[in-house]
Parts: C-alpha cells; structure tokens; sequence
C-alpha cells in the first residue's frame, strides 16, 4: 500500500511556483507574444504600433521561398549534428579514461572542466587569433603549402572552424555530466568483466556505454538544442566568420539576429524565430520519441 | 525615544543636504548623447562632451559609447521604443534612411529655430549636407564626424620601386604594382570587401549609379543598379590582378585588416577613410614616408565629386522641452569654428563647414607634416557640385545591403562565382530588403 500525503491548501504550491511563473512569463511568453505580433505584421524599427501593417503569412512566405534560408537551415543541422557528436565523442573518451583513475587524472578532470567557464564571444575571439589563417599560430601550416588552411577563404575551413570552437567549449560540460554518470557504476560490474579477460575497449562499450545511456541522451538533446539555436552558436560565429565567407557559416541564429538587429527587418526575423521553434519543437519530439526509446533508466 | 531622536536627526540632516544641493541641481539640465565611435575617437568625443560641460553653467551632457555604429543604432530603438531614449544619437551614413522614415526625430533645422539659433545652412559644404538633407535641402541631422575615401601609398617603396608621384589613374596603380611586385613587394595593393571605397566611392567618382531612382532619393521603389555600370569592370579589374597576385585581400578575418596591412608596410596602397589619417600617422613606424592621394579614375573618365561618409548627429523626439535646449547648445557649441579645427585636429575627420576649412587653411594647419594631405579630402568631396549620382546614396536597410555586397564579394574572390554573376546576387539580395523596406513604410513619403 502506498501512503499518500496529500496538502489541501492550492496557495502553497502556488505561491513556490510563483517566481518561475514570473521569469517564463516575463523572459518567455511576453517576448513570445511580441513576436508572434511582428511576424504576421510589418514592424518599423522605431515602432509606431498605430500603423503597423498586418500581412498575414507573407512573411513567412518570403523566408521559405528564400534558398537562402534553406540552406541556412541545412548549414545549422550539419553543425549541430557535426559539432554535438564531436564533443560527446571526445568528452566520453576522456571521461572513461578519467574514471580508469590513470596517473593524473584529478588535475586532468581539474582542467577538462575549464572551457565550459569562458563565454563563447571570448572563445571565438581567441579561436580567431589562433587560426587566422596569416597571422595566427596556425599560419605555419601555409607555408608547407599555400591555402591548406583558409577559413576566411573556404566555406568548408570556415565551418570546421566554427565546429571546433562549440565542440572545445561544450567538452567540458559534457564531461561533467559524464564523468558523474561513470561514477555511479557498480565497480564490481567492471571487475567482473576485466577478470573474465575483457580489455578497456570492451569494458567500455558492453558496460559503460548502455549504463551511461540516460546520461548520454540527456547531453544529445541538450548539445543538439544548444548547438542549433544557442547564443554560444551565435556568438562564436560573430566573432570567427560573421557567417561567411560568402554565408557559408550563415547559422540560422545569426542570421535571426544579424537579420532584426543590423538589418533592422524585425518581422522577418520575428517570422524566422517562430520557424525555428517549430523546429526545435519537432526535433525534441523525434528525440523522445524515437531515441529514448532505446534508453534504459533501470 | 532615542529611535525618534535619531530619526529626526536623519531627515532634518537629509533636508539641510537637499537644501544645500538642490539650487546646484537645479540650473543644469542634464540629456544624453549616444555615440558608436569607440577607442581613440570615442575619447575625443568625451574631449568633446567635457569641453561643452566646462564651457557654460546651464546644461550637463552625459556622453555615452555604444561600441560601434549597428549598435548605436540598435540600442536607440530599443530604448526609444522604452521611450527612455538619449536626445541626441550618433546615426552613420547606412542609418541615415532608417532614421528619416522613423519620425522618431526633430529636424535640426526646426530645432535650431525653436532654439533661437541662426545658423548659416550653406556654410556646410554641399556633398556633405545633401547626405542627410531633404530633397528641399533643409538638413534632418547634424553632419559630425565626416570622412570620404582616400587613397593612401608608401612613398619609400614607390621611390625603391622607381615609381614618381601619385597615382591618378588605375593604369596608373597597375603599372605601380608591377614595379612595386618587381621591386620584391609582396603586397602592393591591399584590399577588403568593404563596399564602401570600391564599391560606393568608385560610383561616385565615375559618375555611375548605384540604384535607380537617383540612388532612392526620388523613391522607395529604387532598385540596385550596380551590377549593369562600369563597376563590373572595375571588379573585374579587380580580380584580374588578384589573379596574378597584384592585390591582395586583406581582412579580420584572415588575420589583418587593410589599415595595419598599410601601417605594417606589409602593402603599398590601400583605400581607406581620410578618418585613419591621423591612426595610420600614429602607428606607421616612425620616419616612413608615406602619403595620401583622392582615389583613381579610370583614364578618360570625368571626375566627380565622392561622398560623404562617417556619421551625423540626430535629436530624437518626445524628450522634455528642456532637453532641446540644452541639445541645441551642444549642437551649436560644436560647430564653433574652433571646436571644428579642434576636432579635425585631433581625429582626421574633415571639418564639415566652409568657415571652419578656410580658418584651418588660413592658421596653415594643412601645411604642418603630420597634417599634410588631408586637405586633398575636402578637394575631393567638393570636386564637382553633387548630382543625382554623387548626393548620396537613400536606400532602406543599407547596412544590409552592404553586407550582401561583401558576401557576393567573397563569392567573386574565393569561391567560384564570376564577376556578374556575383554582382548579380548582391542585387537581386539586396533588392529583396528594398522591397521590404519599401512595403513597410508604404505610404511614407521621401522628402
């Protein structure tokens, strides 16, 4: 039988529900409404709410028959895939070798920790002075051979730039996360399997990696959301590429922000916002619905 | 007992403090004046606010930074629409549109008025004030900080390189190339894709349109021009010596802009703002020669005048009464023609009236080493009267534009897209904001 506590008074809860209450609606729905406003009107920069000009979807009709767009959208899919497996892959391997307790480790996990702190403007700008590709550390490697590495040139160096930057910050985090999770494993478990002969290979994969799988699809949807529409994704782009050369960097976050603050194009940007959390949205729902069906909490 | 003694202890030493400060408060009017100058610059603006402050009793201005023109821009609509705006705003060129369609403003010349001021419009030289006037001539804002696109050259490599005197033609600076690459220089020209020398200036100069409809003074349904004048064979010029390794690309984010390419001496020639006259003569390594020239024209072309760039000052609305004293003050405090030989001085920018040029040039400010050649800005702003293609340029969301100019830019130098086609993409991106911009002050008339 199970014993239920039940509280009569409803102002309790309510009253303890209250500050979150207030920040979603003040930090989420308000800016929400507004833009739910401006991407079904015409909003000129300085306002002047009188003579807004309703439009209905044309706004959105514009942002989809735009190439651009879509092909912002595919850009920002290949990072956020690209940039979340890559952080998740290399912040696993240092957690299991972090957890095999090897010489050093504490002030490895001491130091893996660290990048998470730095805010990813100032990550951007240290990666861009790192591999500006004529003056930077990396400039070395152009001497070997001409343009081996150009990220203001090459579309493609652009975004392997962009992708190490989120990747190198979101280690961290992920690692945290990670280095937790192996934690709570039984050790008996990996004892067991060492002495029935298996290497760190195969201890990692048949028992680590099913046992961490919470942690790990929690970290998937986190890195996959963050990367995809996060302000780190806006600021590292900013201050490495500005979305070029030529929009091949053209995220669709800064291309929301560059859009409704430098072009001063609220609505259309507004319109953009509103794809994007639809969006967000769907890939959350495949994510639970289809990923997490293969995770076992117990 | 003791609780009430202290209380009125408390407020009767809080009345004195109040009595004693408030008369002092009282007589000055404080406002704010945003700005998007940063750096150096930024601090001879603080120069500029402090010296109003000290030079009468009634009015306090409080200067601001906002880091950079977008966001100065940026963060007066915001705080407008909080209605917790600054009186006066430093808006650049690409803003000047936005700002006239927001009637958000007081026109500077119904201010001065208001205010008692009688200010001799024609005194601005014309290429300036038609920027932010209207198509009557009165101007909407303040031009402040102006500058117009130069032409700057190493005089040590161009005498190493056996190459005499400025060059006035871009056969000319071909033919410098060869002999500076001859003579073992890497980089004899650099360059970025910033629009506004190789695109809006060559305009300009060259007598070619860069939209329809008078480059938008005559309408908000102009559309760009750009990609059928002379400028596809100036780019194309462009590449073609890029090609052979004549020119060179420099930009942020390859590692160094064109300014320290010039002042490193890592190139020969750029184009840049007659503004980074007094930088580049601060950091260039000391007894360089060097010198500055009006841009080049293609050889049988007639020159026109080029445009004016930098920023001008507006008043924004809906501020108290007093407020526009006060900004009228500060307005006309700095178009003394001390303050504008002062600020020319001490920045590069180009003094923006006629009394204020001729006073410098009476003093031989111009004759000075460190000042020589900034005259030659004024020259080429005022080479000829201004036209339909060398006023301005009156286009919505230009900073936009601007940036899709650069974008087709990289595409021409980078990647794979030719010449037209690349300019070809800048227009017909940039016509989409037009038109957007059209449709949302649809019913706003240009004036």
């Amino acid at each position: 039988m199970n014993k239920r506590t039940v509280f009569k008074s409803w102002w309790l809860p309510v009253l303890f529900a209250l500050p979150q209450l207030l920040l979603i609606v003040f930090f989420f729905y308000w800016p929400a409404i507004s833009v739910f406003n401006w991407a079904f009107s015409l909003e000129p920069a300085f306002g002047g709410a009188g003579e807004r000009l309703f439009v209905g979807f044309d706004n959105f009709r514009e942002v989809f028959a735009d190439g651009e767009y879509w092909r912002s959208v595919s850009l920002s899919l290949f990072f956020a895939f690209t940039a979340t497996g890559l952080s998740m892959l290399i912040a696993f391997v240092l957690a299991i070798c972090v957890d095999r307790q090897l010489k050093g480790s504490g002030i490895f996990r001491f130091f893996y920790i660290w990048p998470y702190a730095i805010a990813a403007p100032a990550v951007g700008l240290a990666f861009r002075f790192i591999f500006a590709p004529e003056s930077g550390l990396i400039a070395v490697v152009n001497t070997w051979s001409p343009d081996l590495w150009n990220p203001a040139k090459f579309g493609s160096h652009a975004m392997i730039l962009v992708i190490i930057c989120f990747a190198w910050k979101w280690i961290g985090y992920n690692f945290i996360f990670m280095t937790a999770g192996l934690q709570s494993i039984p050790r008996s478990l990996l004892e067991a399997s060492s002495m029935d002969g298996s290497g760190p290979v195969r201890r990692a994969l048949d028992i680590q990696l099913p046992l961490l799988a919470p942690t790990l699809f929690f970290l998937l949807v986190l890195n996959l959301t963050e990367s995809f529409v996060g302000p780190d994704t806006y600021g590292i782009v900013d201050l490495t590429t500005e979305g070029g050369p030529n929009k091949a960097t053209d995220m669709m976050v800064y291309r929301i922000v560059s859009e409704a603050f430098r072009g001063l194009n609220y609505s259309g940007a507004a319109a953009q916002s509103l794809v994007l959390i639809g969006l967000i949205m769907v890939f959350t729902f495949i994510q639970f619905r289809f990923v997490e069906r293969r995770v076992h909490y117990k | 007992m003791q609780g009430f003694g202290l209380k009125t202890a408390l407020v009767t030493g809080l009345m004195v403090a109040g009595l004693g400060a408030t008369p002092a408060l009282a007589e000055k009017v404080k406002f704010e004046f945003w700005y998007g100058l940063s750096g150096d610059l930024g601090e001879r603006v603080q120069d500029a606010c402090k010296k109003f402050n000290d030079s009468q009793a009634n009015f306090e201005i409080v200067c601001t930074s906002q880091n950079g023109y977008p966001e100065t821009v940026q963060n007066a609509i915001a705080a407008y629409r909080a209605k917790k705006h600054p009186a006066i705003v430093q808006v650049f060129d690409g803003g000047t549109l936005d700002l006239m369609l927001s009637g958000a403003f007081v026109p500077a010349k119904k201010l001065m008025e208001d205010n008692g001021y009688k200010i001799d419009w024609s005194n601005y030289f014309p290429g300036i004030a038609n920027y932010y006037a209207t198509a009557k001539g009165e101007l909407n804002s303040f031009p402040f900080n102006s500058s117009t696109a130069m032409f700057y050259y190493n005089v040590d490599a161009f005498n190493k390189a056996g190459i005499e005197g400025a060059p006035q033609t871009w056969e000319d600076v071909e033919a410098a190339s060869r002999k500076l690459k001859a003579a073992g220089y890497a980089c004899p020209l650099g360059f970025s894709f910033d629009s506004w020398a190789t695109v809006e200036q060559f305009s300009a100069i060259h007598n070619q349109p860069i939209a329809t409809k008078n480059n938008g003074y005559d309408g908000l349904d102009a559309e760009l021009t750009l990609n059928k004048t002379k400028l596809v064979d100036h780019i194309a010029f462009f590449k073609k010596m890029t090609d052979e390794g004549l020119f060179v690309v420099k930009t942020k984010q390859l590692g160094m802009d064109v300014v320290p390419a010039f002042t490193s001496e890592t190139c020969q020639m750029i184009q840049s703002s007659i503004a980074d006259h007094g930088t580049i003569g601060k950091t260039i390594k000391a007894g360089a020669k060097w010198d500055v020239t009006m841009l080049p024209i293609w050889k049988g072309t007639e020159r026109q005048n080029s445009m004016v760039g930098g920023a001008s000052l507006w008043v924004l609305n809906n501020r108290p009464e007093a407020e526009y004293k006060g900004a009228a003050a500060f307005l006309n405090f700095i178009a003394q023609p001390d303050m504008v030989e002062w600020w020319s001085t001490v920045t590069g920018y180009i003094p923006v009236t006629k009394t204020g040029f001729e006073a410098m040039k009476a003093k031989g400010f111009y004759e000075q080493p460190a000042f020589k050649g900034r005259e030659k800005a004024i020259a080429s702003l005022t080479f000829t009267p201004t036209s339909a293609n060398t006023r301005g340029i009156r286009l919505g969301g230009f900073p936009q534009i601007r940036k899709e100019i650069s974008d087709a830019m990289e595409g021409i130098f980078f990647g794979k897209l030719t010449v037209q086609a690349g300019l070809d993409q800048a227009v017909e991106r940039g016509n989409v904001i037009l038109r957007r911009f059209e449709k949302t002050y649809a019913g706003k008339a240009l004036n």
